[in-house]
């Protein structure tokens, strides 16, 4: 790769640690309540927003509003016909892919099983699709924010509020944001009309929200969603820029900024791990190529604007977080190329990690490392002064495990069975990894995906349309993989708030401590990732360690 | 259920129209689409400089990836036909144009398959052909690739891209 290549690499690193502190700042006078209008402190008032929950009416809230959410996006999906903005004049989407689609967005994953262009009105990706887009994103940072108040909390068994906490989120953070930058966006060349589509206003949000559902099929790779290589580099700082201010909003939150640095720099080494095995494998040629006689790097599925170093750096990005959109080919990746993003989901998108959920996770490996640690030199385990005791870890072991359980199920589900294979477009290892990958992906609330899997959905062959098995089992992985580590969160926000602080004493381990970054990044390696070795190894690592093509 | 419809209606209705009425208020021609930056197929017209390869016909409102793993045997053909239809085309133009020294984004599908810009490298080989097929020197064809020629930050960021649409257009401004 070139010296520009990794220049643009390390400027990015620059540029999102630089505006950690300062959106962290920001969110953390937010959820404070220093920050208010008028106008928005009375709908809060509306919704009866103020109320404490404790853990259960907090679980309750969000689940309800899940629901709602879920029945309002199904039902406008369903009946795309009889609404207006809709240019190509397109008909509703069948119950299955509604279904996928629906749990996709209200779960903050934007698995795409449908092509955006072909299928979805432009009144669907507005009111439909787009609210989605923010109320998945605001819910999945109230449930931090609420974590964060717990782990905070001196006294009391109450966490906030969910409704005050999601209209603050949208209001004061999502919105200004997807504003200023969506105009922005506007200007490099992304489109914005009623006739070919209100894609800037959806674009920033996608990325800002850790969403990942494109507008148009391709995604970010599509000219009209991200036309230079500066719009590419915008959309890549959005994507991370919550995720990672939340760390800051967590070391304020709690009274020790470096609490929230220590999880920043294990965040951090992982994925700059990520990124230069990526660079270096697009950077070479794959079997393919060398068979055709092509040299130099594997342009194949990417785009020239682009280049390999911001293509490497996107496919990390949207797979450490659990973002998704992509703006280039997943399936044209290398073996190694396609093995990171993978094993980046497979880590439980904890490398900064979708909206909120990838701070509550980390939290959670974080909890299990002190526990481990606790073990290991015999003393009572404590994270920020609180006691961890049985119940706290039996769910965390339920919040940290269960989703790599799900996700292995339904891989080894949608392999066995006729029906599931069905989904599959490459032959060989590159089959089983477009399932795996699948699977991951839904999970774990990604969203990208080696698109070739049920990829006969695309234009050229429309009469193909969705394959009702992998639609069902896709969003049903989907819900599990979101609510069931929600609820576990949520359930030791509750137990943890009521504890008292123990004052740190000379045998505490201290959590903010470069030590504490080294046992959170092998915990994250050992717990979630080693789960999914050998299925790795029968994927992408055969195709990166052979030249046989298949 | 209430607050659902109101966050619709905001979020859903007031947010994209706003953005839509300024978009078209300030940027009017980049809010509908910049014709530019979609690539075209210039394959019927070989005095022209040529696009990436695509295997969507470069569509724009139907986009696809091709979807071929590194290893496929497949793409290993796909390849090999976009290579020899390649030095098909330049090498009468570019004589001593071997495989190995043409740049990988010549001969490999984009993702979108619309990308409309290919390497500088990949240009420069091509300008030989343009220049003959126009009876242009080839010093103001290559002056023609270097005012299309996009270098992020100064060229500290991101590759030397050409966009072949904006080439083509001012090629044809010289006729």
């Amino acid at each position: 790769m070139t010296a520009a290549g990794w220049i643009e690499i390390a400027l990015y690193i620059a540029v999102l640690t630089a505006i950690t502190p300062l959106l962290g700042a920001y969110m953390t006078r937010v959820y404070r309540g220093e920050l208010t209008i008028g106008i928005v402190e009375r709908s809060i008032d509306l919704l009866d927003g103020r109320r404490a929950q404790d853990w259960k009416a907090y679980a309750k809230s969000v689940l309800i509003s899940s629901a709602v959410f879920f029945g309002v996006l199904y039902l406008i999906l369903r009946t795309q016909g009889i609404h207006p903005w809709n240019p190509k004049d397109l008909d509703s989407a069948p119950w299955d892919v509604a279904f996928n689609t629906t749990a996709s967005f209200v779960t903050n994953t934007n698995w795409q099983f449908y092509a955006g262009e072909t299928t979805m009105s432009n009144f669907s990706q507005m009111t439909g699709l787009a609210v989605q887009n923010f109320a998945s994103a605001a819910v999945g940072i109230a449930v931090a924010v609420a974590f964060i108040r717990a782990l905070a909390a001196r006294s009391g068994r109450n966490i906030g509020n969910f409704y005050g906490d999601l209209v603050k989120t949208l209001v004061y953070v999502l919105l200004p944001i997807s504003v200023v930058v969506g105009l922005f966006l506007v200007s490099q060349g992304v489109i914005q009309s009623l006739t070919s589509g209100p894609v800037a206003s959806q674009e920033v949000i996608k990325e800002l929200g850790t969403n990942g559902g494109g507008f148009f099929n391709v995604n970010s790779a599509h000219p009209f969603e991200n036309p230079t290589w500066l719009s590419n580099f915008v959309e890549l700082v959005l994507i991370l820029a919550i995720p990672a201010a939340l760390t800051s909003v967590y070391g304020r939150m709690v009274g020790n900024r470096r609490q929230g640095w220590a999880i920043y720099s294990a965040m951090l080494s992982l994925l700059i791990v990520a990124v230069v095995v990526v660079a270096i494998a697009e950077n070479g040629s794959t079997p393919a190529m060398d068979a055709a006689g092509v040299t130099g790097m594997n342009m194949e599925g990417k785009e020239q604007r682009f280049g390999v170093a911001s293509t490497a750096l996107w496919v990390v990005v949207t797979t450490a977080a659990s973002c998704g959109a992509v703006n280039g080919a997943m399936e044209s990746l290398s073996g190694i190329g396609g093995l990171v993003p993978m094993a980046n989901m497979q880590t439980g998108e904890v490398v900064f990690g979708g909206v909120g959920s990838g701070l509550y996770g980390m939290l959670m490996f974080a909890i299990l490392g002190v526990f481990l640690s606790g073990l290991m030199v015999g003393r009572t385990p404590e994270f920020l002064g609180k006691k961890i005791e049985a119940r706290e870890i039996k769910l965390t072991v339920f919040g940290t495990i269960g989703v790599p359980m799900l996700v292995l199920v339904t891989s080894a589900l949608a392999i066995a069975s006729d029906d599931g294979r069905e989904s599959i477009y490459n032959s060989g290892p590159q089959g089983w990894s477009e399932t795996l990958y699948a699977y991951t992906s839904q999970g774990n609330n990604n969203g990208s995906a080696f698109a070739g899997y049920t990829g006969f959905v695309q234009p050229a062959d429309a009469e193909q349309f969705g394959i009702t098995f992998a639609n069902v089992l896709g969003g049903l992985a989907m819900i599990g993989g979101r609510f069931l580590p929600l609820l576990a969160v949520l359930a030791i926000a509750g137990s943890l708030a009521g504890k008292r602080v123990a004052p740190a004493g000379a045998g505490t381990f201290r959590t903010d401590s470069p030590t504490f970054v080294v046992v959170l990044i092998a915990i994250v390696l050992i717990v979630a990732l080693l789960t999914f070795v050998p299925a790795l190894l029968l994927g992408p690592v055969v195709q990166g360690m052979t030249d046989q093509l298949f | 259920m209430i607050a659902a419809v109101a966050l619709t209606i905001v979020l859903g209705l007031v947010y994209p129209l706003a953005m839509t009425g300024i978009a078209q208020v300030v940027w009017p021609d980049k809010a509908d689409g910049d014709p530019t930056l979609v690539a075209r197929d210039y394959s019927e017209d070989a005095s022209l400089f040529q696009s990436r390869p695509s295997v969507t016909e470069y569509a724009a409102d139907a986009t696809f990836f091709n979807n071929q793993g590194p290893n496929q045997e497949e793409l290993s053909d796909q390849l090999a036909g976009y290579m020899h239809d390649y030095l098909e085309r330049e090498q009468p133009f570019t004589p001593d144009l071997v495989a190995a020294d043409v740049p990988p984004d010549a001969v490999t599908t984009s993702a979108s398959g619309i990308d409309p810009h290919i390497s500088f490298e990949n240009a420069e080989i091509q300008a030989n052909r343009v220049a003959e097929e126009h009876g242009l020197p080839l010093e103001q064809v290559l002056a023609l690739v270097d005012d299309a020629t996009s270098r992020p930050l100064l060229g500290l960021g991101g590759p030397k891209s050409v966009n072949v649409v904006k080439l083509n257009d001012a090629l044809e401004a010289q006729r």
